[in-house]
């Protein structure tokens, strides 16, 4: 099979709106690339640039050996799921699927048997005579599916594919496209502005802010060691508590607790960051420990979502996911901070330290 | 199962709302329409001193060896077919430019919508005289351009008249089928010629294949619109030819208007009438039908 390339890939729209900026990707078989950011990251966009809906400022678009940067969308071999899902209205479901196959003039039978096939996978027989006004949101959205799978295309590209769909079938669809896109071999480019989406299905993320590449990586790599500051808030519910100190020494004060740096940070003024599930409830032996008041609970469940300002600077405050069943005091509550678990970036460059 | 109340009284207001719409309609519509199907079994002319005398089917039978009648129903046939093809023709290409996005494509619409929002007698007006033999703008491009040795009466020929009028009517009413189709291109949401495109459609085949089968109601709904004005076509000719030169542009409506208004008879106005009548209702109905179809293929 083929994998998919970006080689410095620009999209200027004028010079002040630039949705992409010197992208460089390499999507190879087997993978599964999220790209994932706020709105208006670009995400989107290199989507279309890919499938050739629009065309590079600079740049090129690989597939295997083929540079198709200036080929029309119809001779890449990509297939694509639209947001919108965009079936064909007056079509049926079959003829929505059968639509990309027709075009390349297949013969008749082997299109029967595709169509058979796929359908079969996605469960959608019974459907096939429908027109996609007759359909259910979750229904469409498996034609889209299939009308992409049908054609075993080198390059797949999904655009937000869940985002139609409400909360309850969304997680039942997602665990359903893992399994689907399991037995293919073609790259995946998946966009989702949703990091569930891209940490559960992905094996590479990439995260994107203002057109840049903030971070690729496995969604591990990228939940454990986020590159800065942008990506270790964006990845991870709830929110990583992130708050900019000063340095005094080789320890930053929290508040009336002082935490030490490690060991070849130079940074004047840097940013503490930890995750709300990696703060605890202390235990023997620990050595960072912050106590507060706490002035929020949420109940999630099997969490407590608990919200406290730090004693001794009351505009600091740090979120933390507790198990419903422990045991706490609301007005002086204890936590401790695993330095493993601790995250510091430079409060000037947001990049990663140490 | 107990009685759904609250429906009940829903539909008890509902018709009560719409009676008064429904008595105006029966009194401007029906009413006319019936007292001149009635009329139409009398003979009310000036051998009868204008006094209705019953005649039976004499009206209609005196129609089917009327030669005026058949070439007038010809005229109006040939006027309607032609007025349609172009108007559509050029509509849809018209509404296809409007519908992609340009500098000023605000304003291109606007004007887009000028000529069919222009008084029909005025433009009729206005064409008359691009039409004129000694003075018309037309033979003048035509001489300038050495097309032509001298001037020609183009509203004397018969042929050139009919052509002239279908021209006049072209240019008036295909902005209004422009801005009806377009509507109609607007509804398409552009994910499904990218989706298309992906599939590996050309221009063409997604104008096939999307464009067309998903603004065919449209075309539908102005067929019909057009189809309902141009068979009662009568201000346009009236003013540019009056249905000259010699009843080559005699549409059913100019021959109506003459046979009550010139010839004082009613009787046989009243039978015209109702013929014309039914065949617009028969047209309207047979495409009401395929649209309906078309709906429910759609849905």
């Amino acid at each position: 099979m083929a994998k998919l390339e970006l080689q410095n890939l620009t999209k200027a729209y004028s010079r002040d709106i630039v949705p992409v900026k010197q992208l460089n990707l390499v999507v190879e078989d087997n993978e599964f690339l999220t790209l994932v950011g706020p709105s208006g990251c670009g995400k989107s966009t290199i989507l279309r640039l890919i499938a050739g809906l629009d065309q590079p400022t600079e740049g090129r678009v690989m597939i295997g050996d083929r540079d198709v940067s200036r080929l029309p969308p119809g001779d890449r071999n990509i297939a694509m799921v639209f947001q919108s899902y965009a079936l064909y209205p007056h079509m049926t479901v079959r003829e929505n699927v059968a639509s990309g196959l027709k075009l390349r003039h297949l013969p008749v039978g082997d299109i029967q048997k595709r169509v058979q096939e796929v359908s079969g996978v996605l469960g959608l027989d019974p459907l096939l005579d429908r027109k996609p006004a007759k359909l259910s949101g979750g229904q469409r959205q498996r034609v889209a599916l299939a009308r992409a799978l049908v054609r075993n295309p080198d390059v797949f590209l999904l655009d937000e594919p869940l985002s139609n769909l409400d909360a309850l079938l969304r997680e039942q669809v997602r665990a359903d496209l893992k399994q689907i896109f399991a037995d293919q071999k073609s790259p995946i480019v998946y966009v989702t502005h949703d990091q569930t989406e891209a940490m559960t299905l992905s094996t590479k993320v990439a995260v994107l802010n203002n057109g840049y590449l903030q971070q690729l990586g496995h969604p591990h790599d990228i939940y454990k060691t986020p590159a800065n500051r942008f990506v270790a808030s964006f990845i991870g519910s709830p929110q990583m508590n992130l708050i900019t100190l000063s340095r005094t020494g080789n320890t930053v004060a929290l508040g009336d607790f002082s935490i030490p740096l490690p060991i070849g940070i130079q940074a004047a003024s840097v940013v503490l960051g930890i995750r709300p599930e990696h703060l605890r409830l202390p235990r023997e032996g620990d050595m960072h420990t912050v106590s507060g008041q706490v002035f929020l609970v949420e109940n999630l469940g099997m969490h407590d979502l608990v919200s406290l300002r730090v004693q001794g600077d009351p505009t600091l405050t740090l979120r933390a996911l507790l198990p419903a069943d422990a045991a706490w005091s609301k007005e002086n509550l204890q936590l401790a901070l695993p330095p493993e678990s601790i995250h510091w970036f430079d409060d000037e460059t947001e990049q990663r330290l140490g | 199962m107990s009685k759904d109340y609250i429906r009940q009284r829903e539909q008890r207001t509902g018709w009560l709302l719409m009676l008064p719409a429904l008595l105006v309609l029966l009194l401007v519509y029906a009413f006319p329409i019936l007292r001149a199907f009635w009329l139409s079994f009398f003979t009310e002319n000036l051998s009868t001193n204008l006094e209705p005398v019953f005649s039976g089917l004499d009206n209609y039978e005196l129609m089917v060896g009327d030669g005026r009648f058949w070439q007038s129903m010809r005229n109006t046939a040939v006027f309607t077919l032609f007025t349609l093809v172009f108007e559509l023709g050029l509509g849809l290409i018209i509404a296809l430019t409007l519908d992609q996005a340009f500098r000023g494509r605000g304003l291109a619409r606007t004007i887009a919508i000028l000529p069919w929002a222009l008084p029909t007698a005025l433009i009729a007006l206005a064409w008359r005289w691009i039409f004129n033999t000694e003075f018309g703008v037309w033979n003048d491009m035509l001489m300038r351009l050495h097309l032509i040795g001298n001037p020609v009466n183009w509203l004397g020929e018969p042929f050139w008249a009919m052509v002239a009028v279908i021209a006049a009517d072209v240019w008036k009413t295909t902005s209004f089928v422009a801005i009806l189709l377009l509507a109609g291109l607007q509804s398409i949401s552009q994910d499904l010629y990218e989706a298309h495109a992906l599939d590996g459609a050309s221009p063409w085949q997604s104008f096939r294949q999307i464009t067309l089968p998903l603004i065919a109601p449209q075309i539908v709904i102005a067929m019909l619109f057009r189809f309902a004005q141009s068979f009662g076509i009568f201000d346009l000719i009236q003013v540019m030819t009056g249905g000259g030169p010699g009843g080559a542009t005699e549409t059913v409506s100019i021959y109506i208007y003459a046979a009550v208004m010139r010839y004082l008879d009613f009787g046989y106005g009243a039978a015209l009438v109702t013929v014309t009548f039914l065949v617009l209702v028969a047209v309207v109905a047979v495409s009401w039908l395929y649209i309906s179809r078309l709906r429910a293929k759609t849905e």
